[in-house]
């Protein structure tokens, strides 16, 4: 991937690409179609268990538990982790992270590496560290191979290949791997397998995720469909798998509600295809576990925010988001897109940079409604907008301020209510014979009649006669 | 409010009536919160209203010093702003037991936002009084039939802040099943949202339209040629959009206390 990374890290984009690229309204039919679809479906299997929401209640009371007792819960988990043998490391930020992932790989003389799925590695830049130091990244994900081949970045955080069509993969594999055109999904997957087995055998190590830390038994869980992350952690001879903070629950005993959830949240699954257990290195092999802060406790200290930390990467609420469904994930200007993107990326790189991003809603609830943790998403996102508007960011504007400042003083009184009303009725029956609108007026007519109010007058003019 | 249609409703949600409030007294009288823009562009929605309570024998007031609910302010960020308005709002309504307004999303902020912005208890007390129309009218009075005659074909849209934030599934819908002649048409993907969002609409006009597009195909679908709701903010920009709509033209955007009150 060679992206330019100060692009990448450049904060939401919103408002420049609402109209053009992925964004609507000539948005990927493929991914509002798919998102919509999997979004459907996630209910109905939700909707086939009686206690669904008995599972969330105990998934969100049991993050909540580990997200307050995180200082014991990390050491238990490192003591029990490094009693079977694995090393574990710790980082304060993406860099520190980079470079103990840089550190292991020159010690182990690594040319090449295997990578499962990770979101955490996308924050930090992984890819494009490693192969500024000659070392070749190779995403073993079906849908993150495919967009490394296009040099994009993921649209999703579960399905990163979402806004393309089987035909626009067979055209990628056809460029760039030399293989004859196909649009069949056997064959397209077929093609894929053989190419990333022989990377497998000659990676000198895998990198991987990780779903769950389980303190109490010292175990690493990573979750999977295709058989990728189980090849990438076991056979070549190291694994790094990077954590973040977030990612620890207390014991074994609490990970089969999450397993549960994840699967039909995620995917619509009841399980997913494999669920790998590690419990410290293979016999022969080295096993690297960093654990990776980059900007979560920030949240942790914020008692409006630190829900947010409860999130297990399902994409239920990308899924479930208009506004997702119609911009694509790039929209969003970071790792993370959807509702849940707009709630932690402004927290991860700043309100500066992606202030933006709570705005990118209707506030219509649907991702509330589906997250299988509880997190309140939709009033995290009018939290954050408060925030926004306050701080240092791009919707800190002085004059939209002065605008809802004249707005409260002419809400204040009903003389002033009265006044402001004659004014806007004016307005809006002048509005029709101007050649164009400037501003919000403009935007809403864009596409909408304005309402037209009546010759009979107000509700409160008709009160007034009624009862005198 | 049936188990099935309360099951996914979103955290921190107030419902109401809340079981330890006391029951409605027959004779109380009832205060009407008309939204400023239904006041000045949809006041056919208000008189509804008042013609509905008081055909039940409620006694309705209108506290004429009212103005709005702040959700604008309050939905852009602009909190500081929004809660003078709030102020006002809950001064003007402090001697009211029973507010009842035409809709869903000035009903949602005043009883689950407005400790949000002001937690102080006489702000939250007055705001829990809110109820939006049909939810008094089935929930607090127990009426399902309203007695109305509405011979047309009538889909509903169901407004987000309604659904999600108060659980507002099953009123409108068994009040419009009672109306005598009216034909319920069923709306594809009922639960998504039209893409009206307050200044979302004009903040990003290209999704907002977008999302609307798909509501009014979704309306056709329905074969209706009248689409209610409980909120008059979406149905203003669902009208607004069918009437740029070709093929739309027979479609009339309608509030459900107007089909409510017809014929009564």
């Amino acid at each position: 991937m060679n992206d330019d990374k100060a692009k990448h890290l450049s904060g939401a984009e919103f408002w420049t690409d609402q109209t053009h690229g992925l964004c609507e309204p000539h948005g990927s039919p493929s991914l509002a179609a798919s998102a919509e679809r999997s979004s459907k479906h996630n209910r109905q299997i939700a909707a086939e268990i009686p206690y669904f929401e008995s599972w969330r209640e105990q998934a969100n009371a049991i993050k909540r538990y580990a997200l307050m007792n995180l200082d014991k819960l990390l050491v238990e988990f490192e003591r029990n982790m490094a009693a079977k043998g694995a090393e574990v490391l710790w980082a304060a930020d993406a860099e520190e992270a980079n470079r103990h992932v840089l550190r292991i790989a020159r010690e182990h003389q690594v040319r090449s590496v295997v990578k499962s799925k990770s979101m955490v590695t996308e924050e930090m830049e992984l890819n494009h560290v490693l192969e500024q130091e000659g070392i070749r990244p190779i995403e073993t994900d079906l849908g993150e191979y495919i967009v490394q081949l296009a040099g994009q970045r993921p649209v999703h955080i579960v399905t990163p290949a979402l806004h393309m069509s089987a035909e626009d993969v067979g055209k990628l594999f056809a460029e760039k791997l030399g293989e004859p055109f196909s649009a069949e999904h056997q064959r397209l997957t077929d093609i894929a397998r053989r190419h990333l087995r022989e990377e497998y055998l000659r990676a000198g190590m895998g990198v991987s995720g990780c779903n769950f830390a389980v303190a109490d038994t010292g175990t690493m869980v990573v979750v999977e469909n295709e058989g990728n992350a189980g090849l990438s952690t076991s056979v070549p001879p190291v694994h790094v798998a990077l954590m973040g903070v977030e990612k620890v629950i207390p014991s074994i005993r609490h990970l089969p509600v999450f397993l549960n959830l994840l699967a039909r949240s995620g995917t619509g699954q009841k399980l997913t295809t494999y669920t790998h257990l590690i419990h410290g290195p293979l016999p022969g092999k080295k096993l690297y576990v960093i654990i990776i802060d980059n900007g979560r406790t920030n949240i942790l200290k914020d008692p409006a925010a630190w829900q947010s930390l409860f999130c297990i990467r399902c994409g239920a609420c990308l899924n479930a988001c208009p506004v997702y469904r119609r911009t694509g994930g790039w929209a969003y200007g970071w790792v993370y897109p959807g509702p849940i993107g707009a709630i932690i990326t402004p927290h991860y790189l700043g309100f500066e940079r992606a202030g933006e991003l709570p705005f990118a809603s209707s506030l219509c609830g649907a991702c509330g409604e589906v997250c299988p943790v509880k997190i309140d998403i939709p009033h995290q996102l009018v939290h954050l907008r408060h925030r926004a508007v306050n701080e240092p960011s791009p919707m800190r504007s002085p004059l939209e301020r002065l605008m809802w400042r004249s707005w409260a003083w002419m809400m204040k009184g009903p003389r002033r209510y009265a006044l402001t009303m004659w004014a806007v009725k004016i307005g809006i029956r002048m509005a029709k014979f101007l050649p164009w609108h400037p501003g919000k007026l403009g935007a809403w007519t864009r596409g909408r009649e304005l309402p037209q109010p009546p010759a009979a007058g107000s509700f409160r003019g008709w009160w007034r006669k009624k009862n005198k | 409010m049936n188990e099935s249609s309360s099951a996914h409703v979103a955290p921190g949600v107030h419902r109401a009536p809340r079981q330890d409030d006391p029951p409605y007294q027959r004779g109380e009288p009832v205060a009407l919160f008309i939204p400023c823009y239904v006041d000045q562009f949809f006041p056919t929605i208000g008189q509804a209203c008042a013609k509905l309570l008081e055909k039940f024998g409620v006694p309705v007031v209108f506290p004429d010093r009212q103005t709005c609910c702040g959700q604008p302010a309050f939905n852009s960020g602009y909190w500081d702003e929004a809660r003078p308005v709030i102020q006002h709002f809950c001064e003007v309504f402090a001697d009211q037991r029973w507010i009842v307004s035409p809709s869903g999303s000035c009903t949602a902020m005043a009883r689950v936002f407005f400790g949000h912005v002001d937690p102080s208890p006489q702000v939250v007390e007055v705001g829990r009084r809110v109820f939006e129309l049909t939810e008094f009218l089935v929930d607090i009075l127990g009426i399902e039939d309203t007695g109305a005659t509405f011979a047309e074909k009538v889909t509903l849209h169901s407004g987000c802040h309604g659904r999600r934030e108060l659980g507002l599934v099953e009123t409108p819908l068994r009040l419009l099943r009672n109306v005598k002649q009216l034909e319920y048409c069923e709306l594809p993907n009922i639960e998504e949202c039209c893409g009206f969002g307050g200044t979302f609409s004009v903040k990003m006009p290209g999704t907002s339209l977008a999302m609307g597009a798909t509501k009014v195909d979704c309306i056709l679908r329905s074969g209706a040629n009248v689409v209610t709701s409980v909120d008059v903010s979406c149905l203003m920009h669902i009208g607004g959009i069918l009437k740029r709509n070709e093929q739309a033209q027979h479609i009339r955007a309608m509030h459900i206390a107007e089909i409510l009150a017809a014929g009564v």
